[in-house]
């Protein structure tokens, strides 16, 4: 009569062959990776201005998409437009110097959500370039700046182009 | 009552493999054109900014329509007591869900972000009726669903006229808002009318039973069962009976307008001088889809031959798609009237009739839609016993209903 | 409680001075700036007055707001956006001729906002009405239903957005009386441009502020909607109609 060689109440072959299988994917890359380079480009996080972010970074790599959903809803349906989670204010700071975007190659924002392999919706819209310093105003550097920058904005309404009545006056 | 004996049909026979086939490619064809018209943006297509919807939502609205009068013959036996419309209730459950579903599909594939599926079924603005609709719609595959699940299920069979009962006011409700989608417009003459409602309810009974009526006509030629005359001439001349009501709803509608003279201009469009909007309304809609299939299905003997109420039923589908377009295309052509007693022009096509051309695109999503919706139906037929094995004269009931 | 006569004298006091400087405090309200952290309230209505008897045919009204929205054409004018357009009237039966400015009329009722069927299209508290690009699916139900054919679709893909305008392809928009000048403290492109190098008939400001020109005018003289019929109440209102 034919059967395994080994007779015993519960068959450990399956068990057997699935923990072998289980440590030789794991194992794998274990030992190969200081060998090989990573098959997926990691990101290039390159920040050229300013000191820091406007809030601490692991605050902002866990929860970033959370403050520009929520900012998003008050900006557009509140016309609440505080920099600090402004999401000009961010590209302004984070965009690369050299192609201008932070979309693109080794642009902040695409070069994350595609080593992460998150789609991001925001750029079909918006722009993913930095402000001219023209009517929008200086890209905020630091902090600081960006208080000064609302202090500004609160105690001086922009002057408006010449000739341009004074809203208000009689024409 | 003599009991019915459902089964599935067989499937296998090359001639279902191949029409399987031609649906799938269309299916596929669909698809594609709205891959490309989402990849490309709609520039694409033959809609603008003037002609806003297009001959993706004849389609789409015609399928939706007919879903809900698909329904109509489900409702007649278990609403109404007619027993000799029992054996078809569980196909007439599973068109309106297939109508809907390639409705809806051809619907969703034209939007300009199709992705944002989600946010339309999570964000609602309850004063819209589109958004009441899109609840309706939803609401109605469940209901459906558990109505047919209450025909199939023995232990459940005292429960259908409930469910049926349910299912019928839901209907109604779902096809008076897609009426109104139309109906609730100020800013279009052809539109803005409270006879909308109700003249797509009726279109419903009419498309509905027309596609009811051929889908019967070839499921049972096809797959060899016998369908018998009592049944088919009781369909017949009640198809006959809602053409001529969506005639009476039509006639109607055009006279009140007639009636008054600040929409004269946009009946004097329709009616006379609209070019291929004229065409379709007096040869497409009124003798096709109208004069035709009444003179076909109440004539004494030709109304016996079943080739003739198979063509009655495709020129009554043939007239619904041609009064879909005259109503949803020929309406957002009439340009909008802003400035009484005014000619107007601008770089917008303000004040002129805007010019539109349906797109291989746009009709290949349209097609994909009926293809789809037949497909379905095809693989549930071949799934689930939804066809009784014999409607032969002697095997239904026919006690007169 | 009861209270002394000392008590009731200061009350009173308090509630006199309350009652005199209320009104003074609201015009105090409408004077000054909005900050940038305080949301729009319905104190301020922001609308417009064209006065079609000063609009000459020039076209600068267009090109500055397609210049400040970044609204770029791509020869194809059917489906090419359009957020504001010359149209040009004769009448039918005298043969008078004249020209205006159209665009969205941000109206109290807006026909866009009721048919929206996720809320996009919405009216801000201060009277603008937008569409949130962010839960638009691209319907064009709003299209349908505006009686002014003020809004757009767009039809294509779009690179090169102004940082102020996002637009982007599948979504739909119309004039947003420069919503991002506005929130500024500036006034819309359309009407800049008209005052420095058109016919001067455009003004813009505040609806509800009796001090404001627009309010004055819109007193003193005649003016209308277009479609006065469907009592939408817009903020845009013409003369010379």
């Amino acid at each position: 009569m034919l059967g395994p060689a080994v007779k015993s109440d519960c068959d450990m072959t399956p068990f057997t062959v699935g923990l072998l299988t289980v440590l030789l994917m794991t194992a794998g890359p274990a030992v190969a990776e200081d060998k090989k380079p990573a098959r997926v480009v990691l990101p290039t996080v390159k920040i050229e201005k300013g000191e820091q972010c406007v809030e601490p970074t692991d605050e902002m790599r866990r929860n970033h998409m959370n403050m520009i959903l929520h900012q998003r809803d008050r900006t557009v349906h509140e016309g609440i437009r505080t920099v600090k989670h402004s999401l000009k204010n961010c590209i302004d700071c984070h965009a690369n110097p050299k192609t201008n975007s932070v979309i693109g190659k080794d642009g902040f924002c695409a070069s994350c959500h595609t080593y992460a392999a998150v789609s991001m919706d925001c750029f079909e819209c918006h722009s993913p370039s930095p402000r001219k310093d023209a009517a929008g105003g200086k890209p905020a550097t630091s902090r600081l700046d960006m208080q000064r920058d609302q202090l500004q904005r609160v105690t001086a309404p922009k002057p408006l182009a010449a000739g341009a009545p004074v809203k208000g006056a009689v024409p | 009552m003599t009991h019915i004996h459902y089964s599935e049909i067989d499937g296998r026979s090359p001639g279902f493999y191949a029409l399987l086939g031609l649906l799938g490619a269309l299916i596929l064809a669909g698809l594609g054109a709205a891959w490309y018209m989402e990849h490309n943006g709609h520039w694409v297509t033959g809609m603008s900014n003037q002609i806003i919807w297009g001959t993706p939502h004849v389609f789409a609205v015609f399928l939706i329509v007919a879903a809900s009068g698909a329904l109509n013959v489900a409702s007649i036996a278990s609403v109404f007591g007619r027993d000799l419309y029992k054996p078809l209730a569980r196909l007439s459950g599973l068109l309106a869900l297939t109508l809907l579903a390639g409705g809806l599909v051809v619907l969703v594939l034209d939007l300009g972000r199709p992705d944002r599926l989600i946010v339309a079924m999570t964000y609602y603005n309850f004063k819209s009726i589109f958004a009441w609709n899109i609840f309706l719609y939803i609401g109605f595959f469940a209901v459906v669903t558990v109505y047919l699940w209450m025909m199939f299920e023995r232990r459940m069979n005292d429960y259908s006229k409930p469910a049926g009962m349910f299912a019928f006011i839901w209907r109604l409700i779902l096809t008076t808002g897609t009426g109104s989608i139309f109906g609730f417009l100020v800013a279009r003459q052809a539109y803005d009318s409270a006879l909308l409602a109700p003249m797509f309810i009726i279109m419903s009974f009419a498309f509905g039973l027309a596609i009811f009526v051929l889908v019967l006509m070839a499921s049972y030629h096809w797959s060899g069962r016998p369908l018998g005359d009592v049944i088919l001439m009781r369909l017949k001349n009640l198809l006959g009976v809602f053409v001529a009501s969506v005639l009476y709803f039509v006639l109607v509608y055009h006279l009140t307008n007639l009636y008054i003279t600040q929409h004269h201009d946009v009946e004097r469009f329709i009616l006379l001088d609209g070019g291929i909007y004229t065409t379709l309304f007096w040869f497409g809609q009124t003798l096709i889809g109208g004069v035709l299939p009444l003179v076909l299905l109440f004539h004494p003997r030709w109304s016996r031959s079943r080739p003739v109420i198979a063509l009655a039923a495709l020129c009554v589908i043939a007239g619904g798609l041609a009064q879909l377009y005259v109503l949803i295309i020929g309406g957002q052509a009439y340009p909008q009237l802003m400035f009484p007693d005014k000619d107007v022009t601008s770089s917008f096509f303000d004040g002129v009739v805007a010019s539109y051309t349906p797109s291989l695109p746009e009709v290949a999503l349209g097609v994909g839609g009926v293809a789809l919706a037949l497909a379905l139906t095809a693989v549930a037929l071949k799934v689930l016993p939804f066809l009784p094995r014999s409607l032969a004269d002697g095997d239904v009931d026919s006690a007169i209903a | 409680m009861s209270l002394n006569r000392r008590q009731f004298i200061g009350l009173g006091a308090v509630a006199a001075a309350g009652a005199v400087l209320a009104p003074a405090l609201k015009l105090i309200d409408l004077v000054q700036a909005r900050s940038p952290d305080e949301a729009v309230t319905a104190l301020k209505r922001w609308g417009l007055l064209i006065d079609t008897v000063k609009c000459v045919d020039c076209d600068v009204c267009v090109t500055a707001c397609h210049e400040e929205n970044g609204v770029t054409g791509h020869g194809r004018p059917a489906t090419d956006a359009q957020w504001i357009r010359k149209v040009g009237l004769r009448d039918k039966r005298t043969g008078h001729v004249q020209t205006l400015p159209l665009m969205c009329q941000h109206c109290e009722e807006p026909p866009c906002v009721d048919v929206c069927p996720t809320g996009a299209s919405f009216k801000r508290a201060d009277g603008i009405v937008l569409v949130d690009k962010h839960t638009c699916i691209g319907c064009r139900y709003c299209m349908m239903a505006c009686p002014y054919k003020a809004r757009s679709f767009i039809h294509e893909v779009v690179t090169d957005q102004k940082p102020d305008v996002p637009r982007g392809k599948g979504t739909v928009e119309s004039c947003t009386l420069c919503v991002h000048r506005v929130d500024r403290g500036e006034i819309p492109a359309c009407v800049e441009a008209c005052t420095k190098d058109g016919g001067q008939a455009m003004l813009f400001g505040d609806l509800n502020d009796r001090g404001s020109a627009i309010y004055q005018r819109l007193r003193a003289e005649p003016s209308s909607q277009i479609r006065p019929d469907l009592a939408l109440n817009t903020g845009v209102r013409y003369q010379g109609l």
